[in-house]
């Protein structure tokens, strides 16, 4: 069709002025399309979060802790098939900015409970029998390059003094959604150094963590863990680990918003840039239009020319901003792992990138095909010379 | 040519104004005439005088106030937009003093742009506009672009756009307005050969009494209004 090849060839007649605003428009996709990766891997750890699994912590807040004692009376409850304890260690790796999570565990239930956390038995024997092994994940091994039978040594946060480990195993995802930079140890190796130091801090769990029989049953398990402490000096809240995890990624509902606030500014900016490009165009071939008028084309055809050529425009730089998306998301997933242990593009996100495109491509040509289609042939043809 | 006599054109009684806002331009006052088929009019007059109106009105991209056109058996005055768009590609060619061809298209693909509202199919497009570029003497200029032409093979371009479509009236405004003189006589010359050899009706808008001058008549508009009464180019 002439009409089809008019607007192709109009898109890249003014090779700058179309390079540019493809630019941009690839550079607001790039932008948009991270933002909403960093929001999606935001909430990744809750996707990831098994519902067959409760965890129990301090009713009043997280960072109260429970006395291992309540350890066998959970064991106790019906519908409970195993439990494990852990503490957040929070120790710092050399520097403070290299941040990773880290904390203690029960070892031997722990690898029961977590199948996802993928460890060679051989590696898994050697960790259970070193009370000051620790285990890693993958991308964290990498990223330090620690190999197996390295020493490391954590500064404490809230556990003061240098703490050394030997590396014993570093385990895979069993999934995507697996988080491979996770670094755990012994409970017991950190409870014999509070003995020592600090006598009533010992024998502190931070959190249970309990796999039910059945996954129908975790709503009444938690209730009857709950049950159990009522009253007691520390009482208890047990929730599913989906809504654990919820509810830390809650603290931190303000900066999504404000991130998610921004991916859409962003595309609103370009929306304004596409548009007045687009007016800039049509105006210099009012005459144009108004040629074809006369030979006969009608209203129909000039749209066509002026939202093809604007969603041309667009779309070619959404397709280019989605293919710098991958590599862009890999090194920024690379450098930021630790915050964002999944950093992938989503399907959803590249839906989101073309429906922007379309948007701003249709937005950006409503107002220059009003003014072409209005203007009368007769004006339209005086504009020339 | 036995039927030269007859009309092919009749204006009756034609009024036209603008409107800048609340002013009103009167432009056109009681235009009455007749062109006959086979003629080529020039017609002249001073800057402002109307002369634009006037021919966008008889080829049907402007409105009248009040009278009529007849073109052919068809009364365009009474016709809706539309309806005028479907007649313009069927029975007028334009030809205009800044060429105006589109500049994404090749010299060959402007002259094929009016076929795409007929049935025609592409070989048959392709072909008529192959013929109309020979015609013109342009056909080893068929794959260039606008921008990579002088204006007189521009203007070529135009005429071959023009008569593509074999249409009722020829319309000219200035076609050699931004020429030089070599050029410009070219294109009369091409001009008086469609009207001469091909039986043409043309309507020729010229300030130029050169171009005025190959015309077989001369119509004169001053301020509005038609001057003279059918008086025959001295020629
Ligand atoms: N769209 C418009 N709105 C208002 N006035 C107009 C408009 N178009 C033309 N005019 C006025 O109508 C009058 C006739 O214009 P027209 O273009 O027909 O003159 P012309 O004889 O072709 O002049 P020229 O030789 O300079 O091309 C002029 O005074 C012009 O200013
Ligand atoms: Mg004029």
């Amino acid at each position: 069709m002439m009409i089809l090849k008019i607007l192709f060839r109009n898109a890249f007649h003014n090779k700058l002025r179309s390079g540019l605003t493809i630019l941009g428009i690839a550079v607001a996709i790039l932008a948009f399309g991270l933002l909403r990766t960093v929001i999606s891997s935001w909430y990744a750890g809750v996707e990831a979060a098994s519902t067959s699994r409760l965890v129990t912590r301090n009713a009043i807040s997280i960072i109260f802790t429970l006395p291992l004692s309540y350890n066998e009376k959970i064991r106790q409850i019906e519908g409970v098939k195993m439990v494990s304890y852990g503490n957040w260690f929070g120790g710092v790796y050399i520097e403070e900015k290299n941040f990773f999570p880290n904390f203690c565990v029960e070892p031997r239930t722990y690898l029961e409970i977590y199948p996802e956390f993928v460890l060679s038995p051989a590696e898994k024997k050697a960790f259970l029998a070193d009370r000051k092994g620790f285990v890693a994940g993958r991308k964290l091994a990498a990223k330090y390059g620690w190999k197996i039978g390295d020493p490391v040594t954590l500064k404490g946060t809230i556990y003061p003094g240098n703490w050394d480990f030997v590396l014993r195993g570093i385990y895979k995802g069993r999934d995507d959604t697996t988080d491979e930079t996770q670094f755990y140890f012994h409970w017991d190796y950190l409870n014999e150094t509070i003995k020592k130091v600090s006598p009533p801090r010992a024998d502190q769990v931070g959190f249970y963590m309990i796999a039910v029989t059945r996954p129908d049953l975790s709503a009444d398990v938690a209730l009857a863990v709950d049950k159990t402490f009522k009253n007691s000096l520390a009482e208890t809240l047990t929730e599913t680990e989906k809504a654990f995890n919820q509810g830390f990624i809650a603290m931190s509902g303000a900066i999504v918003t404000a991130i998610q606030m921004v991916s859409f500014v962003v595309i609103i900016i370009i929306m304004a840039v596409v548009a007045n490009t687009m007016a800039m165009t049509t105006r210099e071939r009012i005459g144009d239009y108004a040629i074809m008028k006369t030979l006969g084309f009608g209203g129909r055809d000039i749209t066509v020319l002026i939202f093809g050529e604007s969603l041309v425009i667009s779309l070619t730089g959404c397709l280019t901003g989605m293919i710098l998306t991958f590599p862009a998301a890999a090194a920024f997933g690379q450098s930021l792992a630790n915050f964002f242990p999944i950093f992938i593009v989503s399907r959803e996100t590249l839906y989101l990138d073309i429906l922007a495109a379309i948007l701003i491509g249709c937005l950006a040509a409503i107002i220059p095909t009003r003014q072409a289609i209005r203007i009368g042939i007769a004006d339209g043809l005086r504009r020339i010379g | 040519m036995a039927e030269q006599k007859q009309n092919i054109v009749e204006i009756r009684h034609l009024y036209k104004s603008y409107h800048r806002g609340s002013l009103v331009v009167p432009v056109l006052f009681d235009i009455t005439f007749d062109i006959v088929s086979g003629e080529f009019l020039a017609l002249m007059g001073p800057s402002g005088s109307g002369k634009t109106t006037l021919l966008n009105l008889l080829a049907g991209i402007d409105k009248a106030d009040e009278g009529s056109i007849r073109v052919g058996d068809l009364d365009i005055t009474t016709f809706s937009e539309t309806e005028l768009a479907h007649w313009r590609a069927n029975h007028v060619g334009f030809i205009f003093q800044f060429y105006n061809l589109i500049p994404v298209l090749k010299a060959i693909e402007n002259v094929e742009l009016p076929l795409h509202l007929t049935s025609l199919s592409k070989r048959e497009r392709r072909d008529h506009a192959e013929m109309a570029l020979r015609m013109v003497g342009l056909e080893h200029r068929m794959d260039h672009y606008p921008q990579e032409l002088s204006g007189g093979e521009q203007q070529r371009v135009a005429i071959a756009r023009a008569i593509v479509t074999d249409p009722t009236i020829l319309v000219a405004d200035e076609p050699t307005g931004d020429l030089d003189r070599v050029s410009a006589e070219e294109i009369l010359a091409m001009m008086e050969r469609l009207n001469s050899e091909m039986g043409k009706t043309i309507i020729m808008v010229t300030h130029d009494p050169r171009a005025a001058q190959r015309a077989k008549i001369l119509r004169h508009l001053d301020k509005g209004y038609l001057t003279d009464d059918d008086s025959q180019n001295p020629l």
